[in-house]
């Protein structure tokens, strides 16, 4: 850590807690309003199906429905996208997934409208479903969305050297296929959002919102006013990893329809069965891994053919698989590299941005292949990743030489494995060959062969994964943050920034870095309701971008105030020119003279001198660039790496893997909150454990089976023991004192750390996610065969 | 209509409501008490978890009419005024709050526990707030803020 820092680096308290650990923080459906009417969904059980016609005759004039809204009540665009238009706000023509709405019933009782719903009589013919990927782009598969013209979201590729010399160069060859699962956000608040008519002034939404920015561009175009005329304003948010942006544009949208259309408030709020049927999800992906490699673990060709499950709407499938393309063949320096990724249209429920976003699944491929290499040579985990590890002046697989910050992946590593002594366990615990047995589904009674003594029923494994990590969105588009700093009279400062506090802890990193740039404390921060009307539009929060880029603006604004107030101080205490003045404990100094003045003081005299004390800080993303065509560019402005390594307890009879520790080695830059970026390491550690053993969302044509938490299964306080964050702060001259990107590497690495952990324990390599009981026992996934749960039929 | 007497944050309180509406809705609508949350509606999720006579319960799984004769204490009702109990002050200081949704009923299934079992070891830590879900956090700090609280009222 940097000494010089008064408040970076320390444990500094939510700005936001106190609200939040009293109950007085307001979430979207803790918000009421005079005359607010709800809205209830209208759907059909099918996954593809061509709606023939509605019939609400039933029903239409009903007093508990104030109104019906359709796809003809919409104004504006009647689909939408965050890149492509192709989802519908309502359907009219086809359901191409289960969660897709047809209609919108408005009125002031939630349960009478959920009652009445099921009155409406949907004719619809079932259209044939493609429910696997792999089958998206055969000839004879239907057309998800025929205008498109096939079942191909998008084509990225990478390609670098020659794969095929290469393999011809090569010692030995392993060829591999991984697949990962469909994974829910399961944030714990579900969706909820209230727009609220405002006559010739447009309409104002409150809600759940990850994006706001985003919401704004897309109610504006579904109803078809301009971008001023719509305000969104972000409740405190519970929870998004990603997940509330696309849902919650639509939700904003079909809200804002509604409003007009009765002029009233009108609150969607969703059920949890409602939030995981409808809401996207994380790419499931298919992954075949080729990798030649010489006798000294040296690898000089990875040849890498990835499919991913779009499902049934682009959302962010092209910058999803973007990054993946870019980052597949792991932190490693690689000659020959071909890598394409495609992202098809399925009837599943549709995949978008999730905490990860596009890495959690190569790395899991990548690393695993990685171990097998080195059992494969038998040299260690260790020593195969030296020997391939990007260093500063590496050439990336797209061509990008790493400079300009510090290319920390061996110093993660040397730390993780020394804090773990992960390489005495590792070969203590490694077995020869499998111990778990071979299971005869034409026999499934218990042999005698298949008996495990006591003593060898629980086995340890270690394991660990390397990954490195392009900050913020790289070339996949503008990438600026603005905030607006407010100093009044007394000292006291107001915050805002354009971008989103997710629960993540970001307001309070933005006080502490404009508390450290002002020399006050972050208490003396008042940070500011997110509202699209106050402050400009910086982007999405997302990528791990907000410390990095919003820290860079908030750092340019509390600069600009800094500067006119040392002017100030330098005139006005009559200090020399070469003096330098400086703020530190609400003080201010002058390195000649010393103490000078309070802070408050110094505010107070500039107020009264009519100096402007509020400004708009700005932050630019050095330029990126890319081009698809080659596949090669400098695809991000600066990356960070992260080691983690897992150990586990195996329980060969039961299949259950438990995770003992988790010691999670993370270079994220500067660390701005201790406390912040410890709780992002705890929870990214074990959402990411979630992923290796048990989270998944299974469909039964194309029906969600797990619909709430009783069947999608989230880590409890009882399933991970100990995490251990280490932090190395590595150097870059980016964002606010080189502060860079924690949320996502965080989780991306954990799965692949346990799966290689459970290799080492066991002596069988698993190539498919969820690592869950039946998976370690019987080698294959159990599904139930039919959908019968959940409130919604 | 029935008419419901109990007692909520530690007054008494009387209600005319419909029979069949739940604790949670009771709370949230009717009393305006909106820091119980609903996060699945089936008793898995935990976020709307109130304390019934000291028991930690899924105020979703309870029906309002349930309450009659009870004390009822919602997050509302931990802290006195704008003064934090121990529990919510360590939450604050160990980091265990982070989006926050699940943090109502975390501190009162963590409040119930530190009633009952005023020096609890870690694993009876993790038992008593198995029922409540968290994503945010992965529940280390919030483990780490009961466990200190437990500490501090020992010493008291």
């Amino acid at each position: 850590m940097n000494k010089e820092f008064s408040v970076v680096g320390k444990r500094v308290i939510r700005e936001d807690g106190f609200d939040k650990i009293t109950g007085r923080a307001k979430f979207a459906d803790d918000y009421k309003f005079d005359g607010m009417l709800y809205a209830v969904m209208l759907r059909i059980p099918s996954a593809h199906a061509k709606i023939n016609s509605i019939d609400f005759s039933e029903i239409e004039n009903n007093e508990a429905i104030s109104a019906i809204i359709t796809s003809a009540d919409v104004p504006g665009i009647k689909k939408t996208g965050l890149i492509k238009n192709d989802q519908p706000i309502f359907c009219d023509e086809k359901v191409v997934t289960p969660g897709d709405v047809l209609a919108m019933l408005v009125g002031n009782s939630e349960n009478e409208l959920r009652n009445l719903v099921k009155k409406a009589k949907v004719d619809y013919t079932e259209l044939p479903l493609i429910t696997d990927p792999a089958k998206a782009l055969d000839q004879e598969a239907i057309l998800i969305h025929p205008d498109n013209g096939s079942n191909l979201i998008v084509n990225h590729h990478v390609k670098k050297g020659d794969v095929e010399k290469g393999f011809e160069k090569s010692d030995h060859i392993l060829e591999q296929t991984y697949t990962t699962p469909l994974i829910e956000h399961a944030y714990i608040e579900p969706e909820a959002v209230t727009a609220i008519p405002l006559g010739f002034n447009g309409v104002k939404i409150i809600g759940s919102i990850q994006n706001p920015f985003t919401a704004r561009r897309i109610v504006a175009a579904v109803i078809n006013l301009p971008l001023d005329k719509v305000q969104i304003i972000q409740a405190h948010l519970g929870g998004s990893f990603g997940g509330k942006d696309d849902t919650m544009c639509i939700l904003s949208a079909r809200a804002a329809v509604a409003a007009l259309k009765a002029n009233c408030p009108v609150k969607i709020r969703y059920t949890r069965e409602e939030s995981i049927l409808e809401s996207y999800k994380r790419h499931p992906y298919i992954m075949n891994y080729k990798v030649g490699f010489s006798n000294s673990g040296k690898i000089i060709a990875m040849k890498i053919n990835i499919i991913a499950d779009g499902g049934a709407y682009a959302s962010m499938s092209p910058f999803v698989t973007w990054r993946s393309v870019v980052q597949a063949t792991g932190p490693y320096e690689i000659e020959n590299v071909h890598t394409e990724v495609r992202a098809v249209y399925t009837n599943n429920p549709y995949t978008g941005a999730m905490r990860g976003f596009g890495s959690p699944q190569p790395i899991f491929a990548n690393e695993s292949l990685m171990d097998e290499i080195a059992i494969h040579l038998g040299i260690s985990p260790v020593e195969i990743r030296k020997v391939n590890a990007l260093k500063n002046g590496s050439i990336t697989a797209t061509g990008q030489k790493l400079e300009n910050h510090d290319v920390n992946l061996i110093q993660v590593l040397d730390k993780a494995i020394y804090a773990a002594d992960f390489q005495n366990k590792w070969r203590a615990n490694k077995k020869e060959k499998p111990l778990t047995k071979e299971f005869d589904f034409n026999n499934p009674v218990l042999q005698d062969y298949q008996y495990v003594e006591p003593d060898k029923l629980i086995q340890k494994g270690i394991g660990l994964a390397v990954s490195y990590r392009g900050c913020s969105l790289g070339a996949e588009g503008i990438d600026t943050a603005s905030a607006y700093l407010s100093i009044q009279n007394d000292g006291t400062v107001y915050l805002l920034s354009g971008l989103a506090e997710n629960g993540q802890g970001m307001r309070t990193t933005f006080a502490i870095i404009a508390a450290e740039a002002l020399g006050i404390l972050p208490e003396q921060i008042f940070y500011l309701e997110t509202d699209t009307s106050r402050i400009p539009d910086s982007g999405p929060t997302v990528a791990s971008r907000s410390t990095l880029m919003g820290g860079g603006a908030v750092r340019n604004a509390a600069e600009i105030l800094s500067g006119r107030l040392k002017k100030i101080v330098k005139e006005e205490f009559k200090l020399s020119e070469e003096d330098v003045v400086s703020f530190r404990e609400n003080l201010v100094f002058s390195r000649k003279k010393g103490l000078t003045a309070k802070f408050s003081e110094v505010c107070k005299l500039a107020y009264s001198l009519g100096i402007n004390l509020a400004t708009i800080g700005y932050y630019k993303s050095p330029s990126v660039h890319w081009d698809e065509k080659s596949g090669h560019g400098d695809a991000y402005f600066t990356y960070v790496y992260g080691c983690q390594v897992a150990e586990v307890s195996v329980n060969i009879g039961t299949g259950e893997v438990y995770v003992n520790k988790i010691t999670a080695v993370h270079d994220p830059g500067t660390v701005i909150n201790k406390l912040g970026a410890e709780g992002q390491v705890y929870g990214g550690v074990t959402q990411g454990a979630g992923y290796a053993l048990f989270e998944g969302i299974t469909t039964e044509k194309g029906l969600i089976r797990e619909l709430n938490f009783d069947q999608y299964l989230i880590p409890t306080s009882k399933d991970i023991d100990v995490i251990k964050p280490v932090f190395v702060e590595g150097k870059d001259s980016y964002g606010a004192w080189g502060a860079k990107s924690l949320g996502e590497p965080t989780l991306e690495l954990t799965a692949a750390a346990i799966s290689n952990a459970v290799r080492n324990a066991v002596g069988k390599r698993f190539f498919n996610l969820p690592l869950n009981l039946e998976e370690i026992v019987l080698g294959k996934k159990l599904c139930p065969q039919e959908v019968k749960r959940g409130s919604l039929q | 209509m029935i008419t419901l007497k109990f007692i909520l944050n530690g007054k008494e309180v009387s209600i005319t409501t419909e029979p069949h509406i739940r604790l949670l809705d009771l709370l949230r609508d009717k009393f305006d008490l909106t820091g119980t949350k609903e996060g699945c509606g089936v008793g898995e999720c935990g976020a709307c978890t109130v304390l019934m006579n000291g028991r930690a319960v899924n105020s979703c799984l309870a029906l309002a009419a349930q309450v009659e004769g009870y004390e009822i204490v919602t997050i509302e009702g931990i802290s006195n005024g704008d003064v934090l109990s121990p529990l919510q002050k360590n939450f604050l200081l160990h980091g265990a709050v982070q989006c926050g949704f699940c943090t109502p009923g975390m501190v009162l299934s963590a409040a119930a526990l530190l009633d009952q079992t005023p020096n609890p070891t870690e694993e009876e830590i993790k038992d008593a707030i198995a029922g409540n879900l968290c994503r945010c956090t992965g529940y280390k700090q919030i483990v780490d803020a009961i466990k200190e609280t437990a500490k501090e009222l020992q010493v008291k």
